[in-house]
Formats: structure tokens, sequence, C-alpha cells
């Protein structure tokens, strides 16, 4: 019985940290098709703003991984793509390797500045107790965020003036631009939101993970996978591929090794891909967001 | 004017004339102008030049973009090593090295064409395949993962590898001149042997599917059958370059299979031009001499330089080295038939 | 439909031919046929589900329900390329052709593919002043007019010297002049080959037509000469009236 919630507990955590690390992405390659290589990256970044101001400058945790984290990550976002990102725009393949440079030289600029350990931040709350097993609770709210935040971006998307300008606007550009629309401005705030929602992924993501200035790469493989597997609709797409995947690599962890957990997602996803080869909305759920 | 179905009034040729003259004053010339290290250096280049190529063509003229082609070079190295290993003379091996990469490409492709997978389904399929290798032979340190007398290692990896040795001899084993004449040797047959294929009705086909699969279906051509077996050869090229790879420095470790190598194949071709077969090999060769000087260079940070010049040469050289050089070259000298980018000489006919 | 020909097998038949989209039934129970050596001319208002017809005797749509069968043979299973094998050959709505290659590539490649390296040369050629091609020969079909795109997209498929030719909307973007060149050519091209035109030009359908199905919401209306269809009042309501007022 124990065993069971606990088990439970782990399979919507894995679920949860997986939706929240392809949140931005979902925005950016999702729904803007922009190949960001640098991900993971920004991730990095939103993970090093949540321990600099907390464990430097003394900022409520809860402060610097909600609400600084975003918006640093979102305004590194904003100049990325005034300055570089927005010349590949409709030239997927060229954003893939100008992301690939983006990505090394955010790593680069990190080390530089902060050199290659950092001492982390640990997980806010205590523990509570499932039987004889201690869950911490910063897990449980970690959920719940997620949770919320996904509701968000789904309201926001669809609910909002904003975000059908957004949806418009990714659809078709040029018909959006003669209803007097900025497309450059559309994108560049989306790209900001996308990039805000990584940095805030990174800020949520620091007290369980390891904050170094290479921790990126061991997200840009999986949150790919995760979107591209999720299909056209973004949104939908990545939380259904999140929980088909999160509970596969939860409960193979849990069974055997972590790295067979690992193993299981790409196999899960490889054959979901040959079942369903335009993603999973694009068969199930064909006019969803 | 024709020979073997090459036209010799074109532009095009000379190049891939003067591409053969310089890979064979390299064959020759190698040993006697390169010290022992950087040999071993060249040798290596060379393998990952291969590599290269395999990408360029099943990319740019196939149109099949593989995350994953790192794994098939993977296998050819794996392979090699477990074969050699076991078996203690290498043509077998040798050989192995090439057949095993290109079944499981054939398998591989098998599954995701006749499953009519494409565009980024298909690179993030190649992609997770090529990190389960990466994950599976990382587990596999212990003593059990044993392949006839061959330990798999894990994360280790397999070193002492037995280099190639002359066929039917299992103690003449090549020097490492002997390597880098037969990794270069390799290199021209490849090269040259794509040149052909592009030439001949099958690569004008592979061409033909990526432009259009649709039109080529209605026509009467099997597209997956072509791409299978496009996919294929690339598949056993990047297994051979494995296997030369390993006799460069008689090692191999799981890193093979990651994501970093994955990318980094994707941006050689990139660089060098995609739709031309010199140009993912400059790339290649390129990035791979760039990281080696930055790497000697005690600067603290390869990172921050090496990334900032590969955006710098983005936004600079958008369309690759090679299609860059031959706009310009079509500018300076209007209508001399450089090619464009991507077809292999779309100017001429294809006689 | 029952007119002998030679042999008495009809060149295509379908029975009970289905196609939906979710809900919507684009191509609905069609049971056609027709004779082999026939022009026959399709015609319908937009949505009509001439193209979607076109795209199921193809298999480019799996149909969901009913047969098509070629020269007496059952192909609805058949993988688009094995139809094209058969002997189908089709000009579709939007020219499909390879864009990066040059017109001399694109008929070559569809050559090549039934005949040895020096017959295909030769074809090629042949077909090239056959469709007055051979001063575009060297250009990049991408850069090319829509009616020049035309014309390649049906060289690469007579290539193939198809026993059937589905063409749909032949004299899209094409100039007055092209369109008479076009009505020369289908007729001869129809001396040794079947064939089903989709068109919305009357003029040009009057010009070629013999016998004309006129498909209506995804289903046969009728069927007859296109001299009976004009005095036709329900075919002049659904379709000849609305577009051609006089």
């Amino acid at each position: 019985m124990d065993t069971a919630a606990l088990l439970i507990i782990e399979v919507l955590n894995g679920i949860a940290s997986l939706a929240l690390a392809c949140a931005g992405l979902a925005i950016i390659f999702g729904m803007m098709r922009v190949i960001n290589f640098a991900h993971g990256e920004f991730m990095m970044l939103g993970a090093y703003t949540t321990v600099v101001c907390t464990k430097t400058l003394g900022i409520n945790i809860w402060v610097s991984m909600l609400i600084i984290s975003p918006i640093v990550v979102g305004i590194i976002g904003v100049i990325v793509e005034r300055t570089f990102i927005r010349f590949f725009y409709g030239r997927m393949i060229d954003t893939l390797i100008a992301t690939w440079g983006l990505s090394l030289l955010l790593i680069g600029i990190v080390t530089a500045i902060f050199g290659n350990i950092i001492e982390g931040v640990s997980a806010p709350m205590g523990s509570f107790e499932v039987g004889v097993y201690n869950v911490a609770q910063y897990r449980m709210v970690l959920i719940g965020i997620v949770i919320l935040l996904f509701i968000g971006v789904f309201l926001v998307l669809t609910r909002t003036k904003l975000g059908l300008i957004a949806r418009g606007t990714m659809q078709n550009p040029a018909q959006a631009s003669v209803l007097g629309i900025s497309t450059q401005r559309v994108y560049m705030v989306t790209f900001a939101v996308g990039a805000g929602l990584t940095g805030l992924a990174g800020g949520l993501l620091a007290p369980i993970s390891q904050v170094i200035p290479t921790a990126g790469a061991a997200y840009v493989a999986q949150t790919f996978i995760t979107v591209i597997t999720g299909g056209t609709g973004a949104v939908t797409g990545t939380l259904v591929a999140s929980g088909v995947f999160g509970t596969v690599r939860q409960l193979l962890s849990y069974e055997f090794t972590p790295v067979l957990g690992g193993v299981g997602l790409l196999i899960v996803a490889v054959v979901m891909l040959r079942l369903l080869p335009q993603g999973i909305t694009g068969k199930i759920f064909r006019r969803s967001l | 004017m024709t020979v073997l179905g090459v036209n010799l009034r074109s532009w095009e040729t000379l190049g891939t004339a003067l591409v053969g003259l310089v890979m064979l004053v390299l064959l020759f010339a190698g040993p006697h102008i390169f010290d022992l290290f950087l040999l071993f250096k060249v040798t290596l280049f060379v393998a990952m030049a291969i590599l290269a190529l395999s990408m360029g063509f099943i990319w740019g003229y196939g149109g099949i973009l593989c995350f994953g082609q790192s794994a098939f070079y993977g296998l050819g190295a794996y392979t090699y090593a477990i074969a050699v290993g076991n078996i203690g003379e290498s043509t077998g091996p040798f050989f192995l090295a090439i057949i095993v990469p290109a079944a499981f490409a054939a398998l591989l492709g098998y599954f995701m064409f006749y499953g009519r997978l494409s565009d980024v389904y298909l690179a993030v399929v190649t992609l997770a395949v090529t990190l389960i290798l990466y994950n599976f032979m990382r587990s596999t340190a212990g003593e059990e993962y044993v392949i006839g007398a061959q330990r798999l290692m894990g994360f280790n990896g397999i070193s002492s590898i037995q280099p190639i040795n002359w066929p039917g001899d299992g103690n003449a084993l090549f020097f490492p001149d002997e390597i880098f004449h037969l990794a270069m040797g390799c290199l021209i047959l490849c090269y040259f042997g794509l040149k052909l294929l592009n030439r001949s009705h099958f690569g004008r086909v592979a061409v033909a599917i990526r432009e259009n699969e649709l039109r080529a279906e209605l026509l009467g051509y099997d597209v997956r059958l072509h791409k299978l077996q496009t996919f294929t050869i690339g598949g056993g090229m990047a297994g051979l370059a494995g296997c030369l790879g390993v006799n460069f420095n008689s090692f191999v470790n799981p890193d093979v299979f990651a994501l970093n190598f994955a990318a980094e194949i994707i941006m050689w071709t990139l660089i060098g031009g995609l739709g031309t077969l010199v140009g993912p090999m400059i790339g290649c060769i390129g990035l791979l001499m760039l990281k080696f000087e930055i790497g000697q260079q005690q600067i603290t940070n390869t990172y921050l330089i090496f990334g900032g010049i590969i955006m710098v040469f983005v936004l600079a050289v958008p369309a690759g080295l090679l299609p860059t050089a031959r706009m310009l070259a079509e500018r300076i000298l209007p209508g001399a038939g450089f090619g464009g980018p991507g077809g292999g000489g779309r100017q001429e006919a294809a006689r | 439909m029952t007119d002998s020909a030679t042999n008495g097998v009809p060149i295509l038949e379908t029975h009970g031919l289905t196609m939906r989209f979710g809900g919507v039934v684009a191509v609905d129970d069609v049971d056609f046929s027709m004779d082999e050596g026939e022009l026959r001319c399709l015609i319908g208002p937009n949505g009509a589900g001439k193209s979607t017809f076109f795209k199921c005797l193809t298999h480019q749509y799996k149909a969901s329900a009913g047969r098509v069968r070629f020269r007496g043979a059952d192909i609805t299973g058949s993988h688009t390329y094995q139809i094209a094998r058969r002997g189908i050959g089709i000009k579709t709505q939007v020219p499909s052709v390879f864009d990066g290659l040059s017109v001399h590539e694109n008929i070559w490649v569809a050559a090549r593919r039934h005949h040895g390296r020096r017959e295909a040369n030769r074809i090629v050629d042949e077909i090239l002043e056959r469709l007055r091609l051979d001063h575009l020969a060297s250009r990049v079909v991408g850069q090319l007019a829509h009616g020049e795109r035309q014309r390649v997209e049906l060289g690469t498929v007579l290539t193939g010297e198809p026993e059937l030719i589905l063409l749909d909307e032949p004299t899209a973007g094409m100039t007055h002049e092209e369109v008479n060149q076009t009505t020369d050519l289908i007729l001869e091209i129809n001396k040794t080959t079947s064939m089903i035109v989709v068109e919305h030009d009357m003029q040009f359908i009057k010009s070629i037509a013999k016998r004309v199905t006129v498909f209506h919401q995804g289903a046969i209306l009728i069927e007859d000469t296109m001299a009976n269809l004009e005095k036709n009042q329900q075919v002049r309501d659904i379709y000849l009236g609305k577009q051609h007022p006089a």
C-alpha cells in the first residue's frame, strides 16, 4: 500500500519534471518551429539564476525560482532573439546549427563567470511520511505547479487575444501581417515567453538536479523527443507524451535501473512514432492545440 | 564528350578531378610529410571524412535527415573491436564492421521508411536509437557483458584493440603509415564511388525522391525501397569509418553514441554545404582542426571560442562553404556551369 | 457504360468507391466505368470530389470502402508505385514535379524507369520536342511558369507510355494559345491512350469531350454526351448555370 502510494507519487513527479522541462520547447519548437538546440542551456541559465539569487544575494528561494529565473531567462531570450535567432526564421535546419553555436557559447560564458562547479541549493520545505518512506514536500508542490502552469499556458493560448494572435501568426504569418499584426513583435514575445518558461523550469528543477554549466545536455534530447512525439498540437501533445514517457521511465527506473528507465523512454518513443508517424496529435487529437 | 558518364566540359568535373588529385597526393606523400603524431591525427580526420561523406550522401542527395549517423560509426567501431578481439585476424572483422552497421541500417530503415516516417520524426527516431545504444553501452561495465572473448567494458571503453593486419597473416600488423594508406584509399574509393553513384540512375532517382516523393512514386518508383537502399549504403560507409577510426588509437568508448557526436556530424554537413560531397568533408576536417587547435591553445574556455566562431560563421556563410564558393564563382564567371547547391551539377543534362 | 470495347473488359471500373475524412464523405459510393480508348471528362463544382477520386484511384488516399479494377485486375490495395507500373499515369492538380532538377532531368528520371540509358535519352529528346520544351531543357523546373511546369509534368507522365492517363486540370494557368496546343496534344495522345480529364474550362471540355461524367457532392450525378448535358436543367442548375450564366 505504502509502496503503491510512493510509486504513484514517483510517477506523477516524473511526468511533472518532464512536462516542465518541455514546456518552453513546446512553445519555441512546437509552435514557432524554431529548433532551439540551446534549450538545455536556457534551463541551465534558469538554474544558475536561482542558485545565485538564493546563495549569493540571499533572496527567498521561491521568489528566485518562480519570478526571477523566468524573467532573467526571458530577457536573455529577447536579446538572443533580436540579435541572432530572428535571422533564421523559416530556415529550420540552419537554426539547428545556429543554436548549437549558441548553446556552446552559453556554456562558455557561464563557465567563464562561475567556473566549473557551483554550490547548489537544497529543496525548500521538509518531507512527509508515506508509511515507512519519506517524501520531500517540494516534489508534491512541483506537481501542483506544473499542473497550474499547463492550465495557464493553455488558457492564455486559447482564451486571450494575445494567445490567439500568437497562434494565428505562427500558422500564417503573411495573413497576420496583412491584418496589421507586427509579426516580428509576435515572434519576439512568443520566443521570450518560451525562454521564460524554460528558465522557470530550470529554476524549479535546480534544487533537485545537478547545477553545472553542461547540465543542459541532459535535457536536450529527451525534451525534443517528447515534444516531437507529441506532434503538432504543442501543448496537449507535449502533455500526453510526457505522461506516457514519464510513466514508463519512472516505472522502469523503480523496477530495474534508471538506465533502463531512460532506454525504455526512448524505445517507447521510437515505437510510438512508428505507429503514429505524425506524432500523437497528428493523428488522434487532430484539431487540438 | 563523355567518359564513364562524366561530362568533361563541366567545371564540376574539374573540381572532382582536383579533389581526386589532392587525395592521391596525400595518399602517397602523407607519411613523408607528416610526423607520426600528425599522421595519427590525419588518419582520424580521414576516417571522419568518410563518415561525413556518408552523411552528405544520405542527407544531401537522399534527403534523409538522420540524426544518428554516428550510431553506424559506433557500431562499426564496436563490431571491429569485438570481432578482432575474438578472431585475432582482421580481414573478417574489417568486413563485418561494414556489414553489421549496414544490416542494422537496413533493419532500422525498413522500420522507418515502410512506416512512412520522415522529417523531424525520422530525425528523432534515429537520435533515440543512438541514445539507446549510448545508454546500453555505458551500462555494460560488468563482467557478464561479454561477447565471445571480448568484454564490452561499459563506459570505460575497449582499449588496446588490435590494429588491422595484412589479410591472412594475423601477426603482420599494419604500421601507422599503412593504416593511413588504407584509410586514405578507402576515402578515395568512397568519394569516387559516390560520385559515380550520384551520376547513375540510382543516384538521380535518389535526388528526384528528395525533390518530390509523390512524383517519384507516381512515376512508378518504390520510394520506400529506394530510401532504404540509400540509407543502407550510408550505414555501411559510416561503419567503415568507425572501423578505421578505432585503428587510429586502438580505442573505442560509448561516447561515439553520445548526442554531441551525433550533432557534430550534422554540423559538418551544414557547414561544408548540403547537397555536395566535398562540402561535408571540408566541414568535417575544418571543424575538427578548429577543435584541436582551440584545445591546444592554453585557453581556459574552449566552449566560448568554439560557440562564438560557429555563430559568426552561420550568420556570414548561411548556405555552407562550398555552395557559397560556387555562388561567388558563378558571379565572377557567369554561365561557367559550377552547378547549384544540391543537385550535383544541375546545369548539365542527365546523360 | 456498357458499350462494348474491343475485348469487352472496361479499362477502369470502380465499385462503391468511398472516401471519408472524419465526418465528411468526399467520394460517395462511386460506380465508375470506362472503356478502352475512351476520353472521358469529369466535371463538377469545386469540392465535388473529382481530385479525391483521382487520389483514390492512384492510392494516394486509401479508400474507405469500395474496389478499383484496372483492365479487370483488382488494384484496390496496390501501392501508388505499383499502380503506376501497371500503366496508370497521373498529372496532379498542383503540378507535381522535381523542382530542383532541370526539365531534362525531370523527364530523364521518368523515362529511365522504363528504358535503358540509350533508349531513355532518345525518348527524352522526343518528348521535349513533342511538348515544345526543348528550349527549356536545361532550366531548373522550379523557376518556370505554371503552364510550363504543367507541360513538364505531362512530359514525365508520357514517358512511361501509360495505358490510362488521369489529367487533373491540365490547362490551369495556361495562356489561350497554350490551351489550344494542349487540346491538340490531348486529342493526339488519346489516339493511343485512354484518358480521364478533370477540367473547369467549359470551352476546353467542349472541344475535347465525347462522354462526360458529372460529379456532385462526391457522387456521380449523371453521365452523358456534352450536347445532352448542356440541355439538362439539373446539371445547368448545379454547375453550368452558376458558372456560365449565358
